[in-house]
């Protein structure tokens, strides 16, 4: 061993535990380290938390299995389109345009399968690969052109809604002829009924989806080099991750993501509208993705928090309505929940050994 | 180590060399015909001032830079790195300053980052699924290697480790995949008294198992103590190596800074 220098002599009577934990943390210390630990638990939490309060202020009518199962249909879009975020995030970015591209490729779908008399099934294939191409178009500015992801993703929001409007001379396809010309599109609002239970398959889709984006950035190489990327780009990258081309397949599969979010929001509002384009997807995206226990910082929270994130913004809005607030509580409530979840997860990231 | 057994290492062949390597940015000249050779088995520590250009010379030998000019041979064989991965799939090791270790990810995770198992079969081909037991078990291995294993949980965040134990791993992941050479940039720079001790005897450990450390350090008592040879970088290139044996600390500053002209003997090696 190394010979110890003179000022080191005393440390041979120094307590040599070095690499030794302290197990005796305190009660809050536990709580931290589990948190950090198990970043879904947080939103967890939170939902059960508000599923018990407007089911004991409501009653009844709240737990019936129609009310909880119908405010999963109204949250399949925005987790899906959460679940995209949540790839973009994790790598310490941002995606503004995922709203837009959704939007663009669910009119692409609608014109090519009713307007162009394409079968289907191609129609369907040319959406998913014109909301992949945004996506690829956001990944080549940030990893390449070295962008920041803001502003690339807020040009593109422009330049896809602009494009969106331009193409479809703001004409909506209407539900009766998606219907009688490409029932495909609407193979996502197919429901079952189990009892007063009523799941579409949007809503499968949408648990589905993100079980496998779960699985993925868990259990394979790409999705921990997604993390990495996200936590410290500079170390992924002196690790041998090639980040750019992580970044890029993020944000491809993200525009990917949101194409499909347009083929569910199809089966959900039976018609195709352009000026959907205007509604703050993304932010409300952004938003379920946030009090789901995401990290804007990047690297850090799980993707099953993003859906439940979604799902307490559905559980409360759904809650206040039936208690006949005004529609604005919701609204001045989320925003409550957005800033407790990232001081959250500020306190969180403090954690020590 | 006498003058004699200095001499010894100088007569086997060197396992990297450099010669007339010459990195410019822009119009400031970071190399200038810098040289460099290390020998099987040895700790070379390179010493020199701020902006003498030791980390131009170590990005150079670990990938991270493509130098404009010269040549470099790993076993007499010419390489020319255009990243850190080639230079890692040589066999050569760098243990970055800054670690370069993911905080959020698990100590396994980070060890095996870049270059993860994954399951046989079905599993890994089809499904991509990641071997965790095996990367967690060969983790788990190297750090007992290293007597590091006061770690307990190895599926514990790096960011909840210590300066110190964060970096062993980083140390660890060096020394466990490093085949032929193991560079560590300035590896007790962040640590207090302490830990830098515990780190000094990881690199005497490494040394141990055969493998010649390349060490960049501000630090001379650390220098002095573990280093065979000490290779002096001034103004851009080698301007001499000396024995640790036969030089005093002061000696060495001497030369870095200019203050003294090394003698001949030291300028030929």
């Amino acid at each position: 061993m190394a010979q110890a220098q003179e000022f080191e002599k005393v440390l041979s009577s120094s307590d040599t535990s070095v690499a030794a934990f302290d197990e005796h943390k305190s009660a809050v210390k536990r709580i931290q380290h589990f948190l950090h630990s198990t970043p879904a638990a947080v939103p967890l939490i939170v939902l059960v938390l508000a599923i018990i309060v407007f089911g004991i202020t409501i009653g009844g009518r709240f737990f019936s299995s129609y009310t909880l199962t119908l405010i999963l249909q109204q949250i399949a879009i925005i987790g899906i389109l959460g679940a995209a975020q949540t790839l973009v995030i994790l790598t310490a970015g941002i995606d503004l345009s995922i709203g837009v591209i959704m939007v663009i490729s669910a009119v692409i779908m609608g014109n090519c399968a009713v307007s162009y008399g394409m079968p289907s099934v191609l129609a369907v294939a040319i959406g998913l690969a014109a909301g992949a191409a945004c996506g690829l178009l956001n990944g080549v500015l940030v990893a390449y052109m070295k962008l920041p992801p803001f502003i690339v993703t807020l040009g593109t929001w422009n330049i896809v809604m602009a494009t969106n409007f331009i193409y479809s001379a703001n004409e909506t396809i209407r539900d009766t002829d998606v219907d009688t010309q490409a029932p495909l599109l609407h193979l996502f609002a197919l429901s079952f009924k189990v009892g007063t239970a009523v799941l579409t398959l949007g809503v499968i889709a949408t648990v589905v989806l993100v079980l496998i984006l779960w699985y993925v950035l868990n259990h394979t190489a790409w999705g921990r080099h997604v993390y990495a990327v996200g936590d410290d780009q500079e170390a992924a990258k002196l690790s041998g991750i090639q980040t750019k081309k992580v970044l890029m397949t993020v944000y491809t599969l993200a525009g990917l993501i949101a194409a499909f979010a347009a083929w569910v929001s199809i089966g959900r509002n039976g018609s195709i509208s352009p000026s959907a384009a205007v509604t703050d997807y993304n932010l409300q995206a952004i938003t379920a993705t946030v009090i789901g226990g995401i990290s804007l910082f990047g690297g850090r929270g799980s993707i099953l928090g993003t859906l439940f994130g979604a799902m307490i913004v559905g559980v409360v809005s759904m809650g206040l309505n039936m208690l006949g607030a005004d529609p604005q509580w919701k609204v001045l409530l989320t925003g409550v929940l957005i800033i407790g979840a990232v001081a959250v997860d500020q306190w969180i990231r403090k954690v020590s050994a | 180590m006498d003058q004699k057994g200095f001499g010894m290492t100088m007569t086997q062949e060197p396992i990297l060399t450099a010669r007339g390597l010459v990195k410019r940015y822009g119009r400031v000249t970071a190399l200038d015909n810098a040289d460099f050779d290390l020998y099987p088995g040895e700790i070379l520590a390179v010493i020199g001032d701020n902006g003498a250009g030791k980390s131009s010379l170590i990005k150079a030998i670990s990938g991270a830079a493509v130098p404009d000019e010269g040549e470099i041979r790993l076993e007499g064989k010419p390489v020319a790195f255009k990243s850190p991965m080639e230079a890692r799939e040589a066999g050569i090791e760098t243990v970055y300053q800054n670690l370069a270790l993911s905080p959020a990810l698990s100590i396994a995770d980070n060890m095996f980052l870049g270059r993860e198992i994954r399951k046989p079969g079905f599993l890994g081909d089809w499904l991509r699924m990641l071997d965790r037991p095996a990367m967690e078990k060969r983790a788990r291995d190297k750090l007992t290697e290293l007597g590091l294993m006061t770690i307990q949980n190895i599926s514990q965040a790096v960011e909840t480790l210590s300066g110190g134990q964060r970096q062993g791993v980083a140390v660890a992941r060096a020394a466990a995949f490093g085949s032929r050479v193991v560079i560590m940039d300035e590896p007790t720079a962040a640590l207090g008294v302490k830990e830098s001790r515990r780190v000094l005897e990881l690199i005497l450990d490494v040394k141990k198992r055969g493998l010649p450390i390349v060490l960049i350090s501000h630090n001379m008592p650390h220098v002095f103590e573990v280093a065979d040879r000490i290779h002096i970088h001034r103004l851009g290139r080698r301007l001499c190596v000396i024995d640790p044996k036969q030089y005093t600390m002061s000696d060495a500053v001497a030369f870095m800074t200019g203050a003294k002209v090394p003698p001949e003997a030291a300028l030929a090696a």
